[in-house]
């Protein structure tokens, strides 16, 4: 009788173990947009009931918004206008930050040359940058893609040296006795153990990158989501200015996503504590 | 370069301390030799200094050109599999022939494809040692490469590198502290006292060796007291 009891509890276990990765993992998925779903819900509700002041709409009105400016392709339009400011701005900055990371990183010389003048800048705030950069760069396009280039050089900047300094040095000391040469050591050893620290680095960056994107689409811009933003706020057309907002979120949302895809993809080998 | 090793006038110090002192050692081309002393003796420092790691040793070094360590912790790459950590160095084209052939020594052939994180302390071990071999080494050291393992492992790793050194002959210097273990292993037990080497033991035992031999309880009397422990505890 006792091996009767205890065989479904084994199998249980068992099953546990073995359970289909893709039933699992649909239900983590359904789980992640739980909070997403609470938050909808509760703005609809205080909304519709005003408790969030008489002009803020309804995510229902939000929608109805939204699909007004996708028909006329005016939204469309404007996201690629500010995702392409985006990328090249990502562009510029992330290859900035990487590249002053391993210098810095890897020798010491780069470290005392490049990391006080970095530590200084990375103090400024975008928002006071703003009118410098557009003095210094006119008022078209090059201002924005260079504000959105310098603020996101910093926090990839700041963990790419902090994952390299983070290398186990025996690890580096075995590879060098097995042969490993300098470059080798960067490519086999430095950089995969500094990787998960970079890759936090990443999404920060990402981050700011959309922070500052509002801050550069401003002031003098024709076209991207703040132009959006600030017509809509020019003629009081609240649910559009909530329209852009929901659009920042789901763009954010979406970069973050591509990181988490990347860590997962880059990071299979990791051991850490997951959560229970 | 030669096929033996020859260590001249070694030294080291850190700070004032005085670590390595005119060291002489020379190992024979296939000669297994034991490296013993106590907790801060400098064992390790002069095995560091030998293979080149430690740019403020001084004196001369003579040693063959290929040689592989293997270190307490197993020290494989986390991120790359147990296969590319047995080929990490080498170059050329049939590497994974090479890391599996070393990789069936050791018996882990089928774990070639598995991250060093998924396997045990001994198994870890074994692919550090698969690593050295693949080498070819002319000179194999052992820096207490046991010392993290527990007792049952322990006599299992060891009786592998004794059948490993016996194919390969590859010349050995491990460091330990373990007697039993220097005992077990070594043709010469040497031991390293204020920062020279103070004794060296001749090991005339057949292999492969018997912990109760008459010689082997005799010896292992000699270099407890060398390490000036009293026996009466060990014995029990």
């Amino acid at each position: 009788m006792v091996s009767h009891t205890l065989e479904p509890v084994a199998a249980a276990a068992e099953a546990k173990v073995a359970a289909p990765p893709v039933a699992y993992r649909l239900a983590r998925r359904t789980r992640k947009l739980i909070g997403l779903a609470v938050l909808l819900v509760g703005w609809q509700i205080l909304a519709s009931h005003g408790e969030l002041g008489s002009q803020t709409p309804t995510p229902g009105e939000v929608a109805v918004a939204a699909w007004e400016l996708i028909r006329s392709g005016v939204l469309q339009e404007n996201i690629a206008v500010s995702v392409v400011r985006v990328a090249k701005g990502l562009a510029i900055g992330l290859t900035a930050g990487l590249g002053l990371g391993l210098l810095a990183g890897f020798s010491k010389l780069g470290e005392d040359i490049v990391d006080a003048p970095v530590q200084a800048l990375r103090m400024l705030p975008a928002v006071a940058l703003a009118p410098i950069f557009l003095i210094w760069f006119g008022l078209g396009d090059l201002s924005k893609v260079a504000l959105i280039s310098f603020a996101p050089m910093f926090p990839l900047y700041l963990n790419v040296l902090a994952g390299i300094r983070g290398v186990d040095d025996r690890l580096v000391e075995s590879a060098r006795s097995c042969g490993v040469g300098t470059w080798g050591l960067i490519r086999r050893v430095i950089l995969p153990g500094a990787l998960p620290q970079i890759l936090v680095g990443l999404r920060q960056s990402l981050g700011v990158a959309w922070i500052v994107l509002v801050v550069a689409e401003q002031t003098a811009t024709t076209s991207g989501l703040g132009v959006i933003i600030n017509d809509a706020k020019e003629f009081l057309q609240i649910d559009v200015m909530f329209v852009v907002v929901v659009v920042y979120a789901l763009l954010g949302l979406g970069t973050d996503a591509l990181v988490r895809l990347l860590e997962r993809r880059l990071l299979s080998w990791r051991r850490g504590y997951a959560g229970v | 370069m030669t096929n033996s090793v020859q260590v001249r006038r070694a030294g080291r110090h850190f700070k004032d301390h005085v670590v390595l002192k005119d060291v002489d050692l020379d190992i024979a081309p296939g000669e297994f030799v034991a490296l013993i002393g106590q907790s801060g003796s400098g064992k390790s420092t002069l095995l560091r200094a030998i293979a080149g790691l430690d740019p403020e040793a001084t004196g001369d070094y003579a040693k063959p050109d290929r040689h592989a360590i293997v270190f307490q912790e197993h020290r494989l790459l986390p991120w790359s599999r147990v296969w590319r950590n047995v080929t990490l160095g080498l170059t050329g084209t049939d590497l994974r022939q090479r890391a599996l052939r070393a990789l069936s020594e050791v018996g882990l052939t089928a774990h070639a494809d598995a991250y060093p994180g998924t396997l045990s302390g001994g198994e870890s071990q074994r692919v550090a040692l698969a690593r050295a071999l693949v080498r070819t080494p002319g000179l194999l050291l052992l820096d207490e490469p046991f010392g993290a393992l527990d007792a049952l492992t322990r006599l299992k790793a060891q009786a592998l590198v004794a059948q490993l050194w016996a194919e390969h002959q590859p010349a050995v210097l491990l460091v330990t502290h373990d007697v039993e273990e220097a005992l077990l292993l070594a043709d010469r037990v040497l031991l390293l006292a204020d920062g020279h080497i103070a004794e060296s033991y001749d090991v005339d035992l057949p292999r492969p060796r018997q912990i109760g031999h008459p010689r082997f309880v005799a010896l292992r009397r000699q270099l407890l007291a060398g390490l000036g422990v009293a026996e009466t505890e060990e014995e029990l």
